[in-house]
């Protein structure tokens, strides 16, 4: 009985010394390392093409075409199991469907260690809609800003509908154009999401390999969820924010955002 | 509620929510001149200890940097361009040969022939005439304000650099009709020109890439940010009064129609403050079914880019008659009768602005009244910078 007891011990402090060891030579063992999230937009299990020659269906029924769809996430935060938190500094991206080199993007000198939680805001809180610097993905000429409001629109999908109203007869059915916007009470739509990780999973940061969090963002979470969205009612949002911009970002908040699988080398 | 919080949010005085903003960016902008600055001194001392061959008078001096300066504190931060930074004497070697007529083949026609100070830089012909007279041009010549913080240029985004853009125009057999190498070879023998090159670039023998540079450094000084509208967006209240037609003008411009807010959607295009499209939007405007000039379809070749085209500036909208890529129209009226009352909705990938208007839920169209007509008309003149059309530093040099 004793002898494996000394093992044990004797292997615990070989273990010790090499932690000890590993620990001085900075080269081995990095103190941070990086992290890719990709965000793949979709509808339903479909992928999601824009100006597509067939029609997707809401998950009330409705048919509808996609010609643009962006959103802004930011206020990027990492936790570790024992509640430490790292969050990404000037931590504002701007994902558009349209444009392929922006549906990723690389989490830098994250300190390393394994992670249990992903947090981030679609939208842009409201403190940097009214200061800072309106750079990069910030840019007012980025199609995501009210100059009038002094503020950003926080996700903006447009398209069409049979369902919707169509007095003009258009060919693709009337237009759908949802600007969701506005950080100001009552109309407050920043949206802070924690989508959890696939299970028995961590984020396991370290100074060799970059992991990539595959995101999938369900479109279709627009329309459902808390609030189901008929395009024969409401086929779009007043600009700045109004009461039905709330009603779909709580929507969004609810469960578009969902990590489909993490590369971890 | 809804209609007034809307209407509370659609009314441009929040601009004042704005300044701790604006005095950090202002900060930010003043280091960053530094920045340059200091970048461009450090990169021109080694040029001392470098004598150009040909150039008998050995190392020229560094140039100075010249600053740009916001109007007000709601435009953007001035784009960098580190290829090609801003001196005083590159500036006005560009402004000499923005009016160089020998910059055309026939020696008849500069930049400024068709960009005239006076129209804000355009021509206020439908189809711009080249040096050699004949075939007009198939489009209408835009406006050259603020084209500093443009990325896309032209009516259908073909230039993405003022340098990359200059070119065309230079070398066009519809336009200016020359090649640039031959422009250089007839610059070279004007007396002022190598010096005031040697001045700008280091050496007194002429290249293309200076003569664009050059260009685009003058054209990057054509800010326009001094009207009435400025004057009102920057804080002045009664430089746009309440209860004034220009007033209701503008709450129809910034307003997107919903049930019980009538509202004429120009602001999805016409983004303020620079009143043209954000970076890389181009939209067909639903003037024809088919389309003679296929527009940004023509770059991309993407059915859903046909017909499409960059909302152009609306900043002094009132000296750029006529309108339209290929103007088309002759008056401001012309223009709002077509977005209220003959968009075609059956145009393929009609903007989605345009293809539904709650003012008229029956028709869907926007079906604005004459006196809605008259107020938007009305706040476009607002946007008339008289300073900018009479700025000696934008003329032609003596």
């Amino acid at each position: 009985m004793k002898f494996p007891k000394l093992t044990t011990l004797l292997f615990s402090l070989a273990t010790a010394s090499l932690l000890f060891a590993s620990c001085d030579d900075d080269e081995d063992q990095p103190a941070t390392g990086s992290v890719d999230l990709e965000f793949e937009n979709v509808v339903g299990n479909q992928a999601l093409t824009l100006n597509a020659s067939t029609y997707y269906t809401t998950e009330a029924g409705d048919q509808f075409k996609v010609s643009k769809f962006n959103y802004f996430i930011s206020n990027v935060k990492l936790t570790k199991s024992n509640g430490t938190t790292w969050a990404e500094p000037e931590s504002y991206h701007l994902v558009k469907q349209a444009e392929e080199n922006t549906h990723s993007f690389t989490l830098k000198d994250v300190p390393t260690g394994d992670y249990t939680q992903l947090t981030f805001t679609i939208g842009v809180d409201s403190t940097r809609n009214v200061s800072g610097a309106q750079t990069g993905a910030l840019a007012q000429n980025n199609d995501m800003y009210w100059s009038w409001s002094s503020g950003y629109i926080f996700l903006k999908m447009e398209g069409s509908s049979p369902q919707a109203a169509n007095p003009g007869n258009l060919p693709n059915g009337g237009p759908l154009q949802f600007h969701i916007g506005g950080f100001r009470k009552p109309n407050n739509t920043v949206q802070t999401v924690s989508p959890s990780l696939p299970a028995s999973t961590a984020l396991k940061v370290r100074g060799t390999v970059t992991p990539q969090v595959h995101l999938k963002a369900d479109l279709n979470k627009m329309f459902a969820g808390p609030n189901t969205v008929r395009f024969a009612t409401l086929a779009g949002t007043g600009h700045s924010s109004d009461p039905n911009s709330v009603k779909i970002s709580q929507n969004y908040a609810a469960g578009m955002f969902r990590i489909d699988h993490i590369h971890a080398d | 509620m809804a209609p007034e919080l809307l209407i509370f949010e659609a009314i441009p005085p929040t601009f004042t929510l704005l300044p701790p903003v604006f005095r950090s960016r202002r900060v930010r902008v003043g280091v960053c001149s530094l920045a340059v600055g200091l970048l461009l001194t450090a990169a021109c001392q080694p040029d001392k200890d470098v004598v150009v061959p040909g150039d008998a008078e050995g190392p020229a001096p560094a140039p100075t940097p010249y600053a740009l300066v916001a109007p007000h504190k709601l435009f953007p931060a001035f784009p960098n361009t580190p290829n090609n930074p801003l001196t005083v004497e590159g500036v006005e070697l560009g402004r000499h040969l923005f009016y160089e007529k020998q910059l055309s083949g026939n020696g008849t026609q500069s930049c400024g022939s068709c960009h005239q100070q006076s129209k804000a830089f355009t021509d206020g012909l439908a189809h711009a005439i080249g040096a050699d007279g004949g075939a007009p041009h198939r489009r209408n010549t835009m406006s050259l304000a603020n084209v500093v913080w443009e990325t896309n240029l032209t009516w259908d985004g073909a230039g993405t650099s003022l340098e990359q853009q200059a070119r065309i125009p230079l070398e066009n057999p519809v336009e200016m009709h020359q090649p640039l190498i031959e422009s250089v070879r007839k610059l070279q023998g004007i007396a002022k020109y190598p010096p005031m090159f040697r001045k700008a670039f280091g050496s007194s023998k002429i290249t293309e890439d200076n003569v664009l540079k050059a260009l685009a450094q003058f054209e990057r000084t054509l800010i326009s940010g001094n009207s009435r509208y400025d004057r009102y967006a920057a804080g002045d209240k009664t430089a746009i009064l309440p209860g004034t037609d220009e007033f209701q003008g503008l709450t129809l411009f910034n307003s997107h129609a919903v049930p019980g807010i009538r509202g004429a959607e120009c602001f999805h295009c016409h983004t303020p403050v620079t009143f043209t499209s954000p970076a890389g939007q181009f939209f067909n405007n639903g003037l024809d079914m088919t389309f003679a000039d296929p527009g940004r379809g023509g770059i991309t070749g993407a059915a859903v880019d046909m017909g499409a085209f960059k909302a152009p500036t609306l900043r002094n909208v009132a000296l750029t008659a006529p309108y339209m890529h290929d103007g088309r129209f002759q008056t401001l009226m012309q223009v709002l009768d077509h977005y209220s009352d003959h968009v075609q909705l059956q145009s393929p990938n009609l903007h989605v602005s345009l293809a539904f208007s709650s003012n008229n839920s029956r028709t869907g169209r926007m079906d604005l009244t004459a006196d809605e007509k008259r107020q938007l008309v009305a706040f476009l003149h607002t946007l008339t910078d008289s300073t900018f059309i009479k700025d000696p530093r934008f003329a032609a040099p003596n």
